[in-house]
């Protein structure tokens, strides 16, 4: 039972202005809600004109290849070892794929007697009820330490970078519109940053009975930490966490987590008996190492997380 | 019992749809409207009501054990956390913005008083 209608009826239906507004021909909102539709950002001639000159000004002046000799060496041996090197990394990684074992094969990586012995043996050997936790933190804990040494490092590499002296300060800055001193964000701040950090706790001290660890539970304590900062300023929390305190922090754990596993590598190297016991598995004081181990990471996880929040939004503590 | 199941199976059926539809009204908003507010509005909605019927309807699927505390735990989260941030968004577009006169209608609270006022005479 369809009926042809005209064109007028048809726009005066309410399915013809779904349809427009669906394409975003006709904004309905447009008077309403919000008053004026915000103009599209345009550049005045001049400044185009000027930037323009400037482009040329610099090819013409600096990256003049007719006369500056050296760079025209630079540019032509640039060309070369470019080539060169994407040569040597097609021909590297194509060796690797050819030495890779072929689909189904018996001596693939997946069917080795590692993952099965993880599964049988992992609760006697570690202590761990949670298998990844007792994984990564007894297995294979040389790893791991060398993931908390990479987010050290990482630090390091963004203090050198975003660090600012406190002789050149920069009078503008885009913080300036911030709202401060929000009385909404205090008050949730307030309410959610005792459960937040709780959490993070119990996230840490739970790694070998269940999902968690130190790296999430970190991460949870370090965005607890931020949220803080965010309501109340770098005045408060720099009472209680400052670069010193940072470095005391991930120093203590760092070396706290390389001592006791160069413990363990000694025994275990020499087939002595580890002296720490294992408890019963499942209750909260088990599994030896890997409960400090788990908070040695967190610790390091946490004090990444708020000084990378720091170092990018003000360039210290 | 076997009734009970079904009753709350497909209450909780029902609660999760009417979540996902208003996750679909959502969407809709946020890359239909044009200005910050406007689509702020609608992400808000869903990042309130929507997740707390589909949760809500997780709880009821699921019974009443330490389980669905912990959803309830997520809902009451997210309904501290979403207002906040949204509230945050819209100070500082409001704060930045260049043309604010144009843009929003202001009113100071003297004004709105009086008009209040005057309101409520005309109706008495």
């Amino acid at each position: 039972m369809s009926r042809k209608r005209t064109r007028e009826e048809y726009e005066k239906t309410r399915s013809f202005r779904l349809k427009q507004w669906v394409d975003g021909s006709r904004d309905p909102f447009l008077d309403r809600i919000e008053m004026k539709p915000k103009k599209p950002f345009t550049e005045p001639q001049e400044v185009k004109e000027r930037r323009e000159v400037d482009r040329e000004r610099m090819l013409s002046r600096v990256y003049d290849m007719n006369r500056n000799a050296r760079l025209r060496e630079f540019h032509r041996l640039y060309q070369v070892f470019a080539v060169l090197f994407c040569v040597i990394l097609v021909v590297m990684l194509l060796t690797a794929v050819s030495w890779l074992p072929t689909v189904g094969a018996e001596d693939r990586p997946v069917n080795n007697e590692v993952a099965a012995r993880y599964i049988e043996n992992g609760l006697q050997e570690t202590g761990a009820v949670n298998i990844v936790t007792g994984m990564i933190l007894d297995y294979r804990a040389f790893d791991t330490l060398g993931e908390s040494h990479v987010l050290f490092t990482a630090t390091c590499t963004v203090l050198i970078l975003l660090r600012q002296d406190k002789k050149r300060k920069r009078k503008t800055n885009d913080r300036m519109y911030e709202p401060k001193n929000d009385v909404i964000l205090q008050t949730a701040a307030r309410v959610l940053v005792p459960p937040i950090v709780i959490f993070g706790i119990y996230v840490i001290l739970c790694g070998h009975l269940g999902p968690g660890g130190g790296f999430s539970g970190g991460a949870i304590i370090g965005a607890g930490l931020i949220l803080y900062l965010c309501a109340f300023g770098f005045e408060k929390t720099e009472r209680f966490f400052t670069a010193r305190t940072y470095k005391v922090m991930s120093f203590c754990a760092l070396a706290c987590y390389s001592l006791s596993k160069c413990y363990s590598f000694y025994t275990g190297a020499n087939g002595i008996e580890s002296a720490i016991p294992l408890g019963t598995p499942g209750a909260i004081l088990s599994s030896g190492l890997i409960f400090v181990l788990n908070i040695c990471v967190g610790v390091v996880v946490a004090g990444t997380m708020y000084t990378f929040y720091c170092m990018f939004r003000k360039g210290g503590y | 019992m076997a009734a009970w199941e079904w009753i709350r199976f497909v209450i909780g059926g029902f609660l999760l749809l009417c979540g996902l539809g208003i996750f679909a009204i959502e969407m809709a908003g946020v890359y239909r409207f044009r200005y910050v507010l406007n689509r702020m509005h609608a992400a808000a909605m869903g990042d309130t009501l929507g997740i707390g019927f589909s949760i809500v309807g997780l709880i009821v699927m699921n019974g009443v054990n330490f389980t669905s505390l912990k959803l309830f735990l997520v809902v009451a989260f997210l309904w501290f956390s979403s207002p906040t941030s949204s509230h945050l968004i819209a100070r500082l577009e409001y704060d930045t913005d260049e043309e604010r006169e144009s843009h929003y209608r202001q009113k100071e609270l003297k004004d709105l008083e009086t008009e209040l006022k005057t309101g409520e005479k005309e109706e008495s």
